[in-house]
């Protein structure tokens, strides 16, 4: 088997007497899309953001293709950055800047272009979003939220990275418009041949876009398979969220 | 056990002053460190300047006057009794240089600057645009806190030296308009006794304020968390942390300056 992309290896981290993860195991091979599913505060955002190096693992390892990245400098970290693109939940945009800055920021920031071309680059990634040019020279804030998550991934693919990250890509939109996020993170995924991890609680979402889903739960990955086995999943855990059931394991520690 | 817990409430509020305290040196001092190490963004910094020193130009110059005046007026008060009505155009000038430009002005540029620099990278902070302009490879002490600190503590002398020059006007106006004096021998008197190292040591006083505004409205912002209320917080830390550095500062540099 090829050396996965990303690889962690027990990652562990607390936040004071917290234990949030306690040992992720996890492989994904290039060109592969894998959605962490699990319940709010169960960590997935906190495992994809050790993974950006927003935060330092307590323990663990954490491997980008094959090289270790917990406790890298800034400057090694940057390096890494490059080949990444980000959708963040909110769609984090700078909204001191119109849309197309926000869009090019990751190549103007490496200096790969001039801010021309980085201007032409940004209009050609929000049609491929389905954004109109004339749309490049609006703020942020007077867009709808839909159009502020397509820019979000207009931003996270404009420097055609290696390796894409969705924090909740649907979370709060409309289903027409959730559907039509998903269906852009398949083209990427697919067709750009872009790796990709997603964190998700949004089943349809996950199903639609992940080659495997992987399930989070109490600190580590109880359970990993293809999207077509999760449904005949005979794990309490993993059948109590899939289906959504009030009742089940997931409760208990609820109530704790 | 019920004993134990004001001294527990003593140590948790200790401890986490020291932490406070810590994190606030590392800060300044990865701060000052990124404004000797490019990458540098003019546009941003420029901006900021504009903000920081343009904008705040009505206020700080209506402070400026409005104490210049009533310097003069109170000064009339006190030195009518000796007859030494003549050392008003000296307190007047000496007064505005050395302290009240540089610690008016740094006050109200505390509230308005400061301000609005904690909400803002706060804000920054909440939904998550700090993480994603790691993420852009962008340092966010380079993008967001060194172009502040820049600006606070290039564009605060400046905005103090109008002041100095305001509020000697304030207080010529009122000396001479309301006080019947000569306007040719205040102004004489005016310039007979100010020294360089007044108006000079009022504007290191004004940089160092500058620094400490925007260290705090960056600081404040930065670690500000849970959403609307924590940026409140932060607004609200950021002014009063910078209020009372200002205070403090300005007499540790005056005992540097002219202390015995």
């Amino acid at each position: 088997m090829n050396e996965p992309k990303i690889q962690l290896r027990g990652v562990a981290k607390a936040f004071g007497p917290k234990k949030v993860l306690t040992g992720v195991d996890l492989d994904i091979a290039k060109g592969e899309s894998v959605v962490i599913i699990g319940g709010s505060g169960t960590g997935k955002s906190v495992t994809l953001k050790c993974i950006l190096g927003l935060l330092t693992p307590d323990s663990g390892s954490i491997k980008i293709d094959g090289r270790e990245v917990t406790g890298l400098s800034v400057g090694e970290r940057d390096d890494i950055n490059r080949q990444v693109g980000m959708l963040f939940q909110g769609g984090a945009l700078f909204d001191s800047l119109p849309v197309w800055e926000n869009v090019a920021f990751g190549l103007l920031s490496r200096k790969q272009c001039g801010r021309e071309e980085a201007r032409e680059i940004a209009i050609r990634k929000l049609a491929q979003v389905g954004l109109k040019p004339a749309l490049g020279d609006a703020m942020p804030a007077d867009l709808s939220i839909g159009m502020q998550k397509r820019v979000g991934l207009a931003r996270a693919i404009a420097t055609d990275p290696e390796i894409i990250f969705f924090d909740e890509p649907t979370t709060g939109l409309d289903p027409i418009m959730a559907d039509m996020i998903n269906e852009l993170i398949v083209h990427v995924n697919q067709e750009v041949g872009a790796t990709a991890l997603s964190i998700s609680h949004d089943m349809d979402s996950a199903r639609r876009i992940g080659d495997r889903i992987a399930m989070l739960y109490q600190g580590k990955i109880v359970w990993a398979g293809a999207p077509g086995d999760i449904d005949g999943e005979v794990d309490p855990v993993v059948d109590q969220f899939v289906h959504g059931r009030v009742d089940g394991p997931i409760k208990m520690q609820v109530r704790a | 056990m019920a004993a134990m817990n004001p001294l527990q409430a003593i140590g948790r509020v200790f401890l986490s002053f020291l932490g406070t305290t810590g994190r606030l040196t590392l800060f300044a001092l990865n701060a000052v460190r990124h404004c000797f190490l490019p990458p540098y963004y003019p546009r941003i910094m420029i901006r900021q300047m504009i903000e920081i020193g343009y904008y705040s130009l009505p206020v700080v110059g209506l402070t400026a006057i409005f104490a210049g005046m009533v310097l003069a007026l109170q000064s009339y008060t006190g030195f009518a009794r000796f007859s030494a009505e003549g050392a008003i155009a000296n307190v007047v000038v000496l007064s505005i240089t050395r302290e009240l430009a540089p610690v008016l002005g740094g006050l109200m540029i505390a509230g308005r600057v400061g301000a609005s620099m904690a909400a803002e990278i706060g804000t920054m902070r909440v939904t998550e645009q700090i993480d994603a302009l790691t993420t852009l490879s962008t340092n966010a002490m380079k993008y967001l806190v060194v172009p502040r600190i820049i600006a606070g503590v290039v564009m605060l002398p400046l905005l103090i030296f109008v002041a100095d020059i305001i509020g000697v006007f304030g207080g010529f106006l009122v000396s001479v308009y309301k006080l019947g004096f000569n306007p040719s021998i205040y102004l004489q008197n005016t310039w007979d006794f100010l020294e360089l190292l007044d108006v000079v040591s009022g504007l290191v006083k004004a940089s160092v304020f500058g620094f400490l505004v925007a260290l705090m409205g960056c600081y404040h912002g930065y670690y500000s968390k849970g959403g609307a209320q924590g940026v409140g917080a932060a607004t609200t830390n950021s002014v009063v942390s910078a209020s009372i550095l200002i205070l403090c500062f300005n007499y540790i540099l005056t005992e540097a300056f002219f202390g015995l």
